[in-house]
């Protein structure tokens, strides 16, 4: 067979696998416990290719133990956890690199490298990745990417512990934005952010997932983020998901928590924001970069 | 899903054409930006037409190319065209590292900074030791504000809890001393002078050094740590809007529990390094522990004694201030509680080290020989 043939055959094969599977995580079954303690009780989530998925839930609920759990750092007791299609349970390192190289993680406090600069801590995933493109490249793509999160160009030399607290989440998402990743994992983003800064990341990140048809898996304790640029939210309560939906869908159920959560004083404020500004934003959520 | 992206040229009057293939995504560019580096020109144009899929490392790829070589981009589709607008508009140069210095300033400005903080710190120690006498002439005068709670606890965990450390600690360097001396000493066959030598040494000077930088080990980096923490979290400053004081409350009750424990301690280590060189003579010279302690009584003055003594209280003080003073100084973030609490130790063994060298002199003045 003509190696012509044998792409267009592979290609054809994976096309068909994603049309027949536009879900970017599943996760079945998922438990997590330490010691007595039982975090996660049969989770099951799917977070489907090209949204924004709000995770939320009270503290303790385990927001990022279920992260964790999805991108490796934590190996659950028991469950399934599939990212693209494959299993991310048990696979050593090296086996889950290729599923590691399409997604980006932005931690709670950035989690920049303390002795690099900004733009060599965007560097470090595409040095270690991709060693074939040269410094020069290198630095270039570090410089968009750094402008791409709106940190000002004078941020590329600066050190972390020269950063605002803003600052060092917007250089932790040109991190994890380094490789052009397909998903993209964000604890808090906006928690410990002033209300402009936090708004101002919000919208970015919806510009950004629009522009590079990312899929966003999004812990938050932050309304306005939630109704502002979530697609769907899912809500984690005694250990599982109890329920996933459009903010509409959620107001829709009955479940005591859910009902505090979003018409409690602060969630009625946001609502509000909302409705004042819901001329602003009419786009439809992009659906991947096909 | 791999399509190794490809060029290829097409001469054509009025510049070439580039025609790019395949997925100019960044797992698939391999050698690409060094084949388009190297189109020397003149291109009219790029055509992105069998180009299906891009990502923002391709798209800058394309953009940077064709603003070197001034080119038109045709033949995109939406997304790609999109993409690569919205990396032109970033197109800003940003440095990647600091500007760089020449050795020779950095040494410079490293030595320059080096001697302010040096000079800084002394002056900070100084004024922080006033404040603590300020504090403790407080506590003096309102002794009902004197935590004796905190002081006793400190005591157990500077003293009591160092004490096997540090006994055999000195133990083994009473060991160590008997057992290099006999060596040397019996070259002129002198030795009986071991014990001189192991008890004068032990008593004035290595009981209480060797304490004291146990202590600054133990000690003075766990108050560097706990103080550094504690104003990281911000428990300092919320003593003071409660109106405690953080000196009375904090560094007083160290300070005298290190004060206290010092001779305590030394002492105990001198003993304790004395019965090592007792065990090592008694074993290998084979001089019967009568005869080792009637001798030892009859060559350690009782000035030896002292000059440990009065040596080991200033020692502490020293060490408790280190510690005390390089943990208040912590500001922002938790690396700097480490690099302090390793200031504080390096600070309390060479201030210590430094002070021993006074004494010595002074006592020998004092015709404490």
């Amino acid at each position: 067979m003509a190696p012509e043939e044998e792409i267009a055959i592979e290609e054809a094969r994976v096309d068909e696998a994603v049309e027949r599977d536009s879900i970017a995580i599943s996760v079945r079954g998922l438990k997590n416990s330490f010691g007595d303690q039982v975090v996660h009780q049969g989770l099951d989530l799917d977070v489907r290719k090209g949204e924004i998925l709000g995770v939320v839930g009270g503290s303790g609920t385990g927001k990022s133990v279920l992260m964790r759990s999805i991108i490796g750092l934590q190996t659950p007791d028991e469950g399934e956890v599939h990212v693209f299609g494959e299993s991310m349970i048990g696979r050593l390192d090296d086996e889950a690199l290729a599923i590691r190289k399409r997604w980006g993680v932005l931690f709670q406090g950035g989690a920049l490298f303390s002795t690099l600069t900004v733009a060599e801590n965007v560097e470090v995933p595409i040095r270690e990745y991709y060693p074939n493109i040269g410094a020069q490249l290198r630095d270039e793509i570090a410089a968009y990417k750094i402008r791409m999160t709106g940190l000002p160009a004078e941020a590329g030399p600066k050190y972390p512990a020269e950063l605002s607290g803003g600052m060092k989440k917007r250089a932790g998402l040109a991190r994890a934005l380094a490789l052009d990743p397909d998903l993209l994992f964000l604890d808090e983003p906006t928690a410990g952010l002033d209300p402009i800064g936090a708004a101002s990341f919000d919208e970015q990140t919806r510009k950004l997932q629009q522009t590079l048809g990312l899929t966003v898996f999004l812990i938050t304790h932050d309304l306005d983020t939630l109704f502002s640029i979530c697609d769907r939210v899912a809500v984690l309560a005694d250990g599982k998901v109890i329920a996933v939906g459009t903010i509409d869908e959620l107001l829709a159920t009955d479940h005591p928590w859910i009902q505090e959560y979003f018409n409690g004083p602060r969630g009625r404020a946001a609502t509000a924001a909302v409705a004042r500004e819901s001329g602003k934003r009419a786009d439809p959520p992009s659906d991947g970069r096909q | 899903m791999n399509k190794v992206a490809d060029l290829v040229e097409e001469p054509r009057d009025g510049g070439a054409i580039v025609r790019l293939s395949g997925h100019l995504s960044i797992a698939c560019l391999h050698d690409l930006p060094a084949r388009l580096d190297a189109l020397a020109g003149p291109v009219a144009a790029i055509d992105l037409s069998e180009v299906s899929h891009m990502d923002t490392i391709g798209a800058w790829t394309v953009h940077r190319t064709a603003k070197r070589l001034n080119c038109d981009i045709v033949g995109g589709d939406e997304d790609s065209l999109r993409l690569i607008q919205t990396v032109g508009t970033l197109d800003e140069p940003v440095s990647v590292r600091p500007a760089y210095v020449s050795p020779w300033q950095r040494v410079v400005g490293q030595i320059g900074e080096a001697t302010i903080n040096a000079g800084a710190t002394l002056l900070g120690l100084l004024g922080f030791f006033g404040s603590t006498l300020v504090a403790s002439w407080n506590v003096i005068r309102h002794p009902s504000r004197f935590r004796l709670n905190a002081v006793v606890q400190r005591f157990e965990v500077v003293g009591v809890s160092a004490l096997g450390i540090i006994g055999l600690m000195s133990f083994l360097i009473g060991i160590v001393i008997a057992q290099q001396g006999s060596v040397q000493l019996r070259q002129f066959g002198m030795e009986m002078l071991t014990i001189n030598l192991v008890g004068r040494l032990t008593f004035r000077e290595l009981g209480v050094l060797m304490t004291a930088i146990m202590v600054a080990g133990r000690s003075g980096s766990a108050f560097a740590a706990q103080l550094g923490t504690m104003k990281l979290t911000e428990e300092v400053d919320a003593m003071r809007t409660i109106g405690v004081s953080p000196m009375e409350a904090l560094v007083l009750p160290r300070t005298l529990a290190v004060v206290v424990m010092m001779p305590l301690l030394g002492f105990y280590a001198s003993i304790m390094a004395v019965i090592g060189g007792g065990f090592l003579c008694a074993v290998s010279l084979e001089i019967p522990p009568i005869t080792f302690i009637q001798r030892l009584r009859e060559v350690v003055p009782i000035t030896d004694l002292w000059v440990g003594l009065i040596k080991a209280p200033v020692f502490g003080v020293i060490i408790a201030l280190a510690g005390c003073f390089q943990g208040m100084q912590v500001k922002g973030n938790a690396e700097e509680v480490g690099m302090r609490t390793t200031s504080a130790v390096v600070q309390a063994i060479f201030l210590v080290i430094v002070i021993d060298a006074f004494f010595a002199v002074f006592f020998t003045w004092l015709g404490w020989n």
